[in-house]
C-alpha cells in the first residue's frame, strides 16, 4: 500500500509541476518580453502586476468554441493536441531534481534516451495538426515543423551522448552524480549545441519559422481554437521547462552548487532552470526570426560538426584521464 | 507504398510474434507452466496483439497519412514489448529511431509529394499479392529463424534486468563487435550512395534554377525546403521572409 501511494503522490507532485510551472514561464514572458521592449505588461488580473493573467487567458480559452473545419480529418485533427502535450509530461516524470530516489519522478536506467525520444514524438502532434487542418498554411507549417526536426534532432542527441561520454552512464541522475565544475568548460560547445537544438525543436524565436506569422499565419495551429489550441501553447511552455531543465541537468551539474548543501541541491536545480528558461524569452526578444535555408544551415554546417567535434574532444579528454 | 509498408511491417510483426511464440514454446517447460500466465505475459501477448493489428491496418487502410500514422502505433507497441521484456535501452532507442524520426521521415516525404485527406483511390499497388507473398515468405522464415534459436530459452523477468543499458553495451562490444562494425559500414555505404545519387540528379537538372536561386544564399546541397512545390516555386518569397 505504502509503494502505491508513494507513486500516486510522485505523479500528483509531477503533475502539479507539469501545470503551473508552464504558466508561470508564460507570466515571466509577458512581463520580461514588456520590460525590454519599455512597456509594463499585464497590470489589471489579479491585482498585483497582473499575476493572473494566464489564469484568466486559460478561462477564456475554455470559453471559446471548439472549431473542426468541415474539410479536416476530424480524429487526428482532434488528437493532435493530446499527441503534442503528453511527452512532455512524461519527459518532466525523469528529470531529476535533487539528489536520491526521493527527488525524481521515476528512475529510469537510460534517462537520457527516454527524454530525447519522447520529445521527438510529441513533434509527431504538430505533423498530425498540419495535416489534419485541411489548410495550405497550416500544411506549410508541418513541412517546416518536420524538416526542422530532422535537421535539429541529430546535433541535440550527439551533444547528448558527448555528456553520457564523459559521464559513463545515461542514466540522468548518475550524470548528475558524476559530474565535475571541470566539466562545465570541457562540455560547453555540447551545452550550447543541445540547447539551441532544443529551442529549434520546440519553435521558439529566433527557430519559430514553422510558426511564422507574418507568412503562414500560424502554421500547424492555424485552423484550432478554444482549449485544443491552448494545449498547443502549454505543450510550448511545458517544453521549454523540459528543455531547460535536461540542459541543467545534463551540462550544469543539477544540484551542484558553490554552497552545495545536501538539502538545499533541488534549489540549485531550479535556479539553474530558471535562468535557463530567462534566456529562452532573452532570446527571443533579441533575435529576428531565421529563414528556412538558414535554419537549415546553422544546422548540418555548424551544429553537427561542432557536435562532432566536442565528442571527438570528450573521447579523448576521457581517454587521457583514465 | 504499400509495398513498402508490407516490408516493414513483415520486419516488425513477426518479431513480436515469433517472441509469443518463442514465450509459449517454453512455457512447457518445468518451472513455467501455460495455464497460470504471470500478468506481464499477458500484457506483452496484449500489446503484441495490438501492435499486430495496427500492423494489419497500416498496409490495408486507404488513407495515406493514417498508413503512417498506425505505424507509429505498431513501433510504439514494438518498443512496449522490448519494455516488458527488460530491455529498456532497446526500447528507447526504437522511440527515438522508429517514431522519432523514421515517421517523420516519412510524413515529411508524405507531406512533400501527395497526402489527401480521406481516401486515395489509386493507394492500392497491383503488386498486392506479390507483396503479400513477400511478406509472409520474410515474416515465416524469421518467425522460424527466430523460434529455432530460442527454442527453451526464459527470460528471468524477476530478476535482476536483463536488458539494462550496461548489460546491452557489453553484449554489443564485447560479443557482437564484428557485426556492429559490418552494419555501421554498410550505412555509411548507403549515406554516400545517397549523396552520390542527390549529386547526380542536381547535375542534370539544375542549371536554370541554379541561377534563380543564387541570390537567397542558402548551401545547394541542402534538400529540403526547397524542392517542395508549394514553397520552391518562389524563391523571392523566401528571399522577401524576413
Amino acid at each position: 500500500m505504502n509503494g502505491v501511494l508513494d507513486v500516486a503522490l510522485r505523479l500528483l507532485v509531477v503533475f502539479v509541476v507539469f501545470l503551473t510551472f508552464p504558466l508561470i514561464v508564460g507570466q515571466t514572458e509577458h512581463k520580461v518580453m514588456a520590460h525590454m521592449q519599455g512597456r509594463l505588461g499585464p497590470m489589471y488580473a489579479g491585482g498585483f502586476h497582473g499575476w493572473a493573467q494566464l489564469i484568466a487567458d486559460g478561462v477564456k480559452f475554455a470559453q471559446k468554441e471548439d472549431v473542426v473545419p468541415a474539410g479536416a480529418d476530424r480524429r487526428i485533427f482532434q488528437l493532435a493536441p493530446a499527441v503534442a502535450l503528453l511527452p512532455y509530461l512524461l519527459v518532466l516524470l525523469a528529470i531529476p531534481i535533487g539528489p536520491g530516489e526521493g527527488a525524481v519522478g521515476q528512475v529510469l536506467d537510460a534517462g537520457v534516451f527516454f527524454a530525447l525520444a519522447v520529445m521527438g514524438v510529441g513533434v509527431l502532434g504538430s505533423l498530425m495538426a498540419g495535416w489534419a487542418s485541411a489548410n495550405k498554411f497550416s500544411l506549410l507549417g508541418g513541412l517546416r515543423t518536420a524538416a526542422q526536426l530532422l535537421a535539429y534532432e541529430l546535433p541535440m542527441l550527439l551533444a547528448a551522448a558527448s555528456v553520457a561520454m564523459a559521464a559513463g552512464t545515461v542514466s540522468l541522475p548518475g550524470i548528475v552524480d558524476a559530474f565535475h565544475w571541470w566539466w562545465l568548460p570541457w562540455q560547453i560547445i555540447g551545452a550550447i549545441v543541445f540547447f539551441v537544438a532544443g529551442l529549434a525543436e520546440l519553435q521558439r524565436p529566433p527557430f519559430d519559422m514553422p510558426v511564422a506569422d507574418s507568412e503562414i499565419i500560424f502554421g500547424a495551429y492555424t485552423e484550432y481554437t478554444g482549449l485544443r489550441f491552448a494545449l498547443f501553447l502549454l505543450a510550448e511552455y511545458a517544453g521549454i521547462i523540459v528543455l531547460c531543465g535536461l540542459t541543467t541537468v545534463l551540462f550544469l551539474g543539477g544540484w551542484h552548487g558553490p554552497w552545495g548543501a545536501e538539502g538545499l541541491g533541488w534549489v540549485w536545480t531550479l535556479l539553474k532552470t530558471a535562468i535557463l528558461a530567462f534566456v529562452v524569452i532573452w532570446l527571443r526578444v533579441t533575435y529576428p526570426r531565421l529563414r528556412e535555408d538558414q535554419l537549415q544551415k546553422l544546422s548540418w554546417t555548424l551544429l553537427v560538426p561542432l557536435s562532432l567535434a566536442q565528442i571527438a574532444l570528450t573521447g579523448v579528454v576521457k581517454v587521457v584521464i583514465q | 507504398m504499400i509495398l513498402a509498408a508490407a516490408a516493414s511491417t513483415a520486419l516488425a510483426t513477426p518479431t513480436a510474434d515469433a517472441a509469443h511464440r518463442a514465450l509459449t514454446a517454453t512455457a512447457a517447460g518445468a518451472t513455467h507452466g501455460f495455464l497460470s500466465p504471470t500478468g506481464v505475459e499477458i500484457a506483452f501477448l496484449l500489446v503484441g496483439l495490438v501492435s499486430f493489428g495496427a500492423a494489419l491496418v497500416t498496409v490495408t487502410t486507404r488513407q495515406l497519412v493514417h498508413a503512417a500514422l498506425w505505424l507509429v502505433v505498431t513501433l510504439g507497441g514494438l518498443a512496449v514489448e522490448y519494455l516488458l521484456l527488460t530491455a529498456e535501452f532497446i526500447a528507447w532507442v526504437q522511440v527515438l529511431i522508429y517514431v522519432g524520426s523514421v515517421v517523420v521521415l516519412l510524413l515529411f516525404g508524405l507531406m512533400l509529394t501527395k497526402a489527401p485527406i480521406g481516401r486515395s483511390p489509386d493507394a492500392d499497388s497491383g503488386n498486392r499479392w506479390a507483396a503479400l507473398t513477400v511478406a509472409v515468405a520474410a515474416a515465416a522464415a524469421l518467425v522460424w529463424v527466430v523460434v529455432d534459436a530460442f527454442r527453451t530459452t526464459w527470460i528471468d523477468l524477476g530478476g535482476a534486468a536483463a536488458g539494462s543499458t550496461k548489460v546491452t553495451g557489453e553484449s554489443l562490444f564485447q560479443n557482437w563487435v564484428l557485426p556492429f562494425e559490418a552494419l555501421s559500414v554498410l550505412l555509411l555505404a548507403a549515406l554516400v550512395g545517397a549523396i552520390v545519387l542527390s549529386r547526380k540528379a542536381k547535375a542534370e537538372t539544375s542549371p536554370p534554377p541554379v541561377n534563380s536561386r543564387a541570390g537567397t544564399g542558402g548551401s545547394p546541397s541542402v534538400p529540403d525546403s526547397r524542392n517542395h512545390p508549394i514553397e520552391g516555386k518562389s524563391p523571392a518569397e523566401q528571399e522577401g521572409a524576413r
